[in-house]
Parts: structure tokens; sequence; C-alpha cells
């Protein structure tokens, strides 16, 4: 997405992106950032919270305007929650899930492999 | 405002270590690379906010019964449907994101499309884009970039002023 908005601006369209993913945003570079430190999949606010959703839209549209060089990010006053266990929640890897990760990374390589061997008559 | 860090993480979830460590844990040693500039274009908008016309461009696909949604496969190409009406779902089962923290059944809570036209209802902005732009996550950067020039047309085509875009 980050590539999206670098295009649109080089051919003289204004963007912002309105995200969670700040490494992954900041690293690629672009031109104004919206950043909401939330779990990765409501960016914009939480369910059901359509004043938190207008702030964060808002907030991301004034960047358009107020932002006066590349790599502009601004982050938004909200919280997830008291106990920010969600921080650790995504992409675990550990004792409980790596037996399961290793399985599932067979699993997928096993599969792409009798695709490819489908694919490939003889 | 209560602060939710455990002191443990002294800033925000660094995804790009999060999921090479989670993939390198299922066997891929070869760590995505992931884009990275020096330069970033800039283009401050010619027009006032409250005049400007708003395209928004989301990473998630368009919902459809007949598809098995774990099929990575389902999410197509780049896209651009219709705002009005928004779209009641999308789907979004097939890209990474909290599945376990939260959902994504309200879908303004990452196309925020009845939000943009409550604003240009207030006149806080000119009008929303009559249709907004869809662009599936890609490993390959160079189709993302043939993406992107499709977005430009369709944008260009729906005289859009400015663009809003949200990453799942």
């Amino acid at each position: 997405m980050s590539l999206v908005a670098r295009h649109l601006e080089s051919v003289g369209i204004p963007t912002v992106i309105a995200g969670s993913a700040r490494d992954i945003v900041e690293h690629c570079g672009v031109p104004r950032f919206c950043f909401t430190d939330f779990p990765l999949g409501n960016p914009c606010g939480k369910p059901g919270d359509a004043a938190m959703q207008t702030a964060i839209v808002e907030q991301a549209l004034d960047l358009l305007w107020s932002a006066t060089a590349p790599r502009t990010t601004v982050q938004t006053p909200f919280v997830w929650d008291e106990t920010g266990s969600w921080r650790t929640r995504f992409m675990r890897v550990d004792e409980e899930t790596l037996p399961g990760l290793r399985r599932a990374g067979e699993e997928r390589r096993a599969k792409q492999e009798a695709k490819r061997a489908a694919r490939s008559p003889g | 405002m209560a602060a939710d860090r455990d002191p443990a993480f002294t800033t925000f979830v660094r995804y790009m270590d999060r999921s090479r460590d989670f993939y390198a844990a299922q066997g891929y040693d070869r760590p995505y690379r992931w884009a990275h500039h020096e330069d970033v274009p800039f283009e401050r908008p010619t027009v006032e906010r409250s005049a400007a016309r708003v395209g928004i461009v989301t990473t998630t696909a368009m919902h459809r019964d007949d598809v098995d949604t774990d099929d990575p496969s389902a999410s197509g190409g780049a896209f651009a449907a219709g705002t009005t009406p928004a779209p009641a779902r999308m789907h979004t089962s097939h890209l990474e994101w909290d599945q376990e923290t939260t959902h994504t059944d309200d879908v303004d809570t990452f196309l925020p499309l009845h939000r943009l036209a409550e604003l240009a209802e207030a006149g806080r902005i000119g009008s929303v884009a009559p249709r907004y732009y869809g662009v599936p996550t890609l490993y390959s950067h160079r189709q993302t970039q043939r993406n992107a020039e499709k977005v430009e047309a369709w944008a260009r085509e729906d005289e859009v002023d400015v663009v809003l875009l949200v990453p799942l």
C-alpha cells in the first residue's frame, strides 16, 4: 500500500496513509502517515465506535493540508485497551506455538510442491 | 489517559521483526525484503479541504459468497467499485491481521465510507469519489507498481483531489 501512495504522490495526487503497522510504512517511506497504535485490522477506529472512526479519518485528512514535508507521521490519541495484551498475541512464536507453526509450514510447502508437480507434465 | 504499554515494549509493535520470526518458525529462512526508499515524493493539495474530492484505497477485497474465504487467490487483482451504497462487508480473511484480538465486521474500521460521506455532508470535505479502489497486498513490488498505475487511472477518471489509503 505504501508503494501505491508513493506512486500517486509522484504523479501529483497528494496522499495520506491511515494504518497501524508503523515500522513497515515508515521503512518504505511515504509522504504522510496517520498512525493508530491498534492491533492490525481496525486502523480507522474500533468496531461500533463511529465517533472514534470520524476522529481518525479527520486527523488523517488534516495531515494532507498540514504536512509541509514528506515522511510526516502523526499518531492518533487512542488506546486499544488498558492491558495491552494484544501487543504480544499476533504472530506469536514461543514454545507453545512453535510445533504448530513448523507443521503449518511443512504442510504449505507440500501443497505447493503438489501443485507444481501437477502443472509440469511428465 | 492510561497507557496500555508493557514496560518491556517501549514503543509500537515491530511487524517486520515479528513476521520474519513467524515465517522462520515455519521453515522459511529467507526473510521478505520490505520495500525501502530514501527519497519520498511530496505534493501539496491544490484545492481547499472543504472543496476536495477524496478517494480511498483498501487492501481488502470485495466480498463474494461463492469464493472459498481461505483461498488467498480470492483477493484477485486491483479493482474499483461504487462508494454508494457502501459495501456491507469486505473479504479480509486472506490478509495478515490480528484475527484473535478483533474482527472486521464493521467495514468503517478500515474502509470508512460512511464516515467520509458524513464529512462530505457536513462540508468538512468537498465530496467522496464515486468509486473506492482495491489493491491486494502482493509479494511482488513490481505487480504492486502496476496496480498503483491502475489506481492512478481510476482516480483521474473520478477527478479525485486527494487519496486516503488504508492498509488493513
